[in-house]
C-alpha cells in the first residue's frame, strides 16, 4: 500500500477512537466539565498531562530545531521539562488542596478579590489563545502534507474533531482522549527513532545510539562535531546563543510550564494531594521518553541530512528531496552553476532546509516502509489535537466560570453554567480556527512567548500565595499587572517592532524576548513584596486557609461551589 | 495536631524542597550551563559530559527528584499523622 492509504487508514482509525472516546465518557455536571469527576486516576492524569502538554511543536518542529541548533537546543529541553520539577514540588500539591476548578479560581480565593480573578482571568485568555492558534495550524499543516488537502481544508476537519470531543465531553472527554492521543503520539515517535538509531549506529536505543559510534567506528557527535567545522558551522556540541541568554529562556521555559493554566489544572483532576504529588512524577515520565528521544533524534537527522547533500550532484538526489522541494520546504539554488549542492555556513550556501520536516522527513530519509511515515502523520494530528482541546478548556472554564458564575450572575445553576461552558467551548473552537485559518503573522512569532508571559504572570502570584502569607491582593495585583504589561512591552518592542522596535544590541542585560519572562517574573517578585509590606494584611480567615493547604489531610474531591 | 507540631511538619517540607530544588539548579544550570564548558573536557562515551547534561542527564535527574520527593512527602505525611485516608 502506498503512504496515501496508510495515512487515511490509520488516521482514520484514530479519529473514531476519539470519537468513541467522547461519546462514551460525556460529561453531565460542571464538575466533570471542568476537573473530569476530581476521579482521574494519577497514572491516567500523569499521561493526559503529557499529551496536553507535548503539542505539535514538541512533535514537529522541536527534534529539527535541535538540528539545526546543536547544544542550544537543550533551552527547550531543560526548559519544557524541569518545569515539572517546580510544578510537583511548589504547586500542584497545594493547589489540589485547595481544590477549585481553576487557576482564576486560586487567585480570587487567595486573594479575596475580583479584581484579582479578573486579572488572572484576563492572563489565562492571553497566554492560551497565543497558544492555541499554533495548535490549530499544526493541525493544517500535517493534513496538507500527508492527505493533500489544502491546509484549510485541514483546520476544518481539526475542528470539527476538537468540537466534538471538547464541547460534548469537557475535561472528562478530553482526559481520555489524551490517554489515547498519548499512546499513538509516543509510538509514532518512537517507532522511527528506533530504526534510525540502529540504522546508523547498531544500537536500537536512540538515548544510547545519541552516544555511540558509527559503522567506521568514531563517535556519532565526534563525526557531527567535524562535518560541522568541515562546513563552517559551529560545532555540534557547543552552542552560539550567549550563557545569560540561555539561562534566561531556560528558567522562563521552566517557570512558564510551571505557570501555564492548563497545565495546572490538570492536577484538580486526581482524587487526593498524594496523587497530585505522583501524577506530576508520571507526567515528567511520559514527556521524558520523547525528550529525551528528540535530541539524539535532530542529530541522527542531520548527521543523515549533511552526508546526503554534501557536494552531491542535484540530479542524483533521492525522492523524498523533491518530494519537499515541491512544498517549498526545502529550497536549492545553484549559486555557481556546477551542478553540485554547496551546504555550508555564509554565502556560497545554496541549500535551505525548513526545519519543520525534519522528523517529518525523517522515516523518508531514511527509507522505512510506509505505514511508519503514515503513522507520524497521524502522531503530529494527536499531538496538536490534545493540546488545542486542553488550552480550549481553559479558555471556556475562564469565561463561564471565573466570568459568569464568579462575577456576573453568582446564583447560576450547575445545569445553567454547564450550557455556559459549552457556549464557551464553542466559542473558543470558532476563534482558535479562525487563527488556524488566517493566521496573523505575529502568532508564529508569540507562540514561544506564552510562556514568557505565564512566568511574569501567573507564577510568582501562586508560588506567593502558597509560601507568603502575608502577601495580600495589592501584592499580587500590582505583581501581575506590572510582570505581565513589562512582559508584552517587551515582547511588542523587540519581537513585534513597536514602540519604536529595537535590534539584539539594544536588548536589556543581553535576553532576547524569549527569555525575558525570566527578568519580568523577577520584577512581578519585587514588586509583589514591597507592595504587600506597605499594605495592610490579608484576613484572617485567607491566612487560615493558607494555613490549611499545607496539609494534605482532607483534601476529599475538588470542592462544589 | 498542635501548633508546634504543625510547624515542625512545614519545616521539615521546607528543608526538602530545598534541598530538592537545590539539585535541580545544580544539574540544569550548574552542569548544563555555566559550567558545560569545563565538564566537556570529560567524556561519557561518545558524549562530553556538558553536553550529555544538557541535552540528556538533567532529565532523567529530573525524574528521579520527583519520585524522591513524592516518597519523602508520603513518609513525612505519615510521620506527623496528616496524610489522607
Amino acid at each position: 500500500m502506498d503512504v496515501q492509504t496508510w495515512t487515511f487508514l490509520i488516521v482514520g482509525v484514530t479519529f473514531a477512537l476519539y470519537i468513541g472516546i467522547a461519546v462514551w465518557s460525556r460529561a453531565s455536571s460542571t464538575k466533570d466539565f471542568y476537573v473530569a469527576g476530581g476521579g482521574v486516576s494519577p497514572l491516567a492524569n500523569g499521561m493526559a498531562t503529557a499529551a496536553d502538554w507535548m503539542s505539535a511543536a514538541s512533535f514537529i518542529s522541536m527534534a529539527g530545531l535541535i538540528s539545526f541548533m546543536g547544544y542550544d537546543g537543550a533551552v527547550y529541553l531543560m526548559g519544557w521539562t524541569g518545569g515539572y520539577v517546580l510544578l510537583a514540588l511548589l504547586l500542584a500539591p497545594y493547589l489540589r488542596k485547595f481544590g477549585k476548578f481553576t487557576v482564576p479560581d486560586f487567585i480570587g480565593d487567595r486573594y479575596y478579590s475580583n479584581v484579582a480573578r479578573s486579572v488572572a482571568v484576563i492572563c489565562a485568555i492571553i497566554v492560551s489563545f497565543t497558544y492555541v492558534a499554533g495548535q490549530m495550524r499544526g493541525v493544517g499543516v500535517v493534513f496538507s502534507r500527508f492527505l493533500e488537502v489544502p491546509v484549510n481544508t485541514g483546520v476544518y476537519i481539526g475542528m470539527a474533531l476538537v468540537f466534538f470531543y471538547a464541547v460534548l465531553g469537557g475535561m472528562k472527554g478530553i482526559t481520555y482522549t489524551q490517554v489515547a492521543q498519548y499512546c499513538i503520539l509516543i509510538f509514532a515517535f518512537m517507532v522511527p527513532a528506533f530504526f534510525i538509531s540502529f540504522q546508523l549506529t547498531g544500537n536500537f536505543i536512540p538515548q544510547m545510539g545519541f552516544g555511540g559510534s558509527l559503522a567506521d567506528g568514531t563517535f556519532l557527535l565526534d563525526k557531527l562535531d567535524g562535518l560541522h567545522r568541515e562546513l563552517g558551522f559551529a560545532e555540534y556540541t557547543s552552542g552560539s546563543k550567549s550563557m545569560i541568554d540561555v539561562f534566561a529562556i531556560t528558567l522562563a521555559l521552566m517557570v512558564g510550564t510551571a505557570g501555564l493554566p492548563h497545565v495546572i489544572v490538570r492536577f484538580f483532576t486526581v482524587p487526593r494531594v498524594k496523587d497530585a504529588r505522583i501524577s506530576a512524577g508520571w507526567a515528567l515520565v511520559f514527556i521524558a521518553i520523547l525528550y529525551t528521544t528528540a535530541p539524539a533524534i535532530s542529530a541522527f537527522a542531520r548527521t543523515n541530512l549533511i552526508e546526503t547533500v554534501r557536494d552531491a550532484d542535484y540530479s542524483t538526489m533521492p525522492e523524498w528531496f523533491s518530494n519537499w522541494e515541491t512544498t517549498g520546504l526545502i529550497t536549492f539554488e545553484d549559486k555557481n552553476a556546477d551542478g553540485k549542492i554547496q551546504y555550508v555556513a555564509g554565502d556560497e550556501n545554496e541549500l535551505v532546509i525548513d526545519r519543520d520536516i525534519m522528523v517529518l522527513a525523517n522515516p523518508e530519509i531514511a527509507q522505512l516502509p510506509n505505514w511508519v511515515v503514515a503513522l507520524v502523520a497521524a502522531g503530529g494530528l494527536a499531538a496538536a489535537l490534545s493540546t488545542a482541546a486542553g488550552l480550549l478548556l481553559v479558555i471556556s472554564a475562564s469565561v463561564s466560570h471565573d466570568l459568569i458564575k464568579k462575577q456576573i450572575k453568582p446564583n447560576l445553576s450547575d445545569k445553567e453554567e454547564l450550557i455556559w461552558a459549552r457556549v464557551g467551548a464553542i466559542a473558543a473552537v470558532l476563534v482558535a480556527g479562525y487563527f488556524g485559518i488566517n493566521p496573523p503573522g505575529f502568532v508564529a512569532a508569540v507562540v514561544a512567548l506564552a510562556f514568557g508571559l505565564a512566568a511574569a504572570s501567573f507564577f510568582p502570584a501562586i508560588i506567593l500565595g502558597i509560601f507568603d502569607k502575608r502577601m495580600n491582593k495589592e501584592g499580587a495585583v500590582a505583581g501581575m499587572i506590572v510582570g505581565i504589561l513589562l512582559m508584552l512591552f517587551y515582547m511588542i518592542k523587540y519581537k513585534l517592532g513597536g514602540f519604536g522596535g529595537g535590534t539584539p544590541e539594544d536588548w536589556w542585560f543581553g535576553v532576547s524576548p524569549e527569555g525575558f519572562g525570566t527578568i519580568a517574573m523577577m520584577v512581578n517578585f519585587l514588586v509583589s513584596l514591597t507592595v504587600s509590606r506597605m499594605t495592610p494584611k490579608p484576613p484572617e480567615d485567607v491566612q487560615e486557609m493558607v494555613e490549611q493547604i499545607r496539609y494534605p489531610r482532607g483534601a476529599g474531591a475538588a470542592s462544589e461551589h | 495536631m498542635s501548633d508546634n507540631k504543625m510547624k515542625a511538619y512545614w519545616r521539615r517540607n521546607l528543608r526538602y524542597l530545598l534541598v530538592l530544588l537545590l539539585i535541580w539548579f545544580a544539574v540544569s544550570y550548574g552542569a548544563g550551563i555555566f559550567f558545560a564548558e569545563q565538564l566537556n573536557t570529560i567524556r561519557l562515551g561518545g558524549f562530553k559530559l556538558g553536553f550529555w547534561f544538557a541535552q540528556q542527564g538533567s532529565i532523567y535527574v529530573f525524574v528521579v527528584l520527583i519520585f524522591v520527593y513524592v516518597w519523602l512527602m508520603n513518609r513525612l505525611d505519615r510521620e506527623f499523622d496528616v496524610d489522607e485516608k
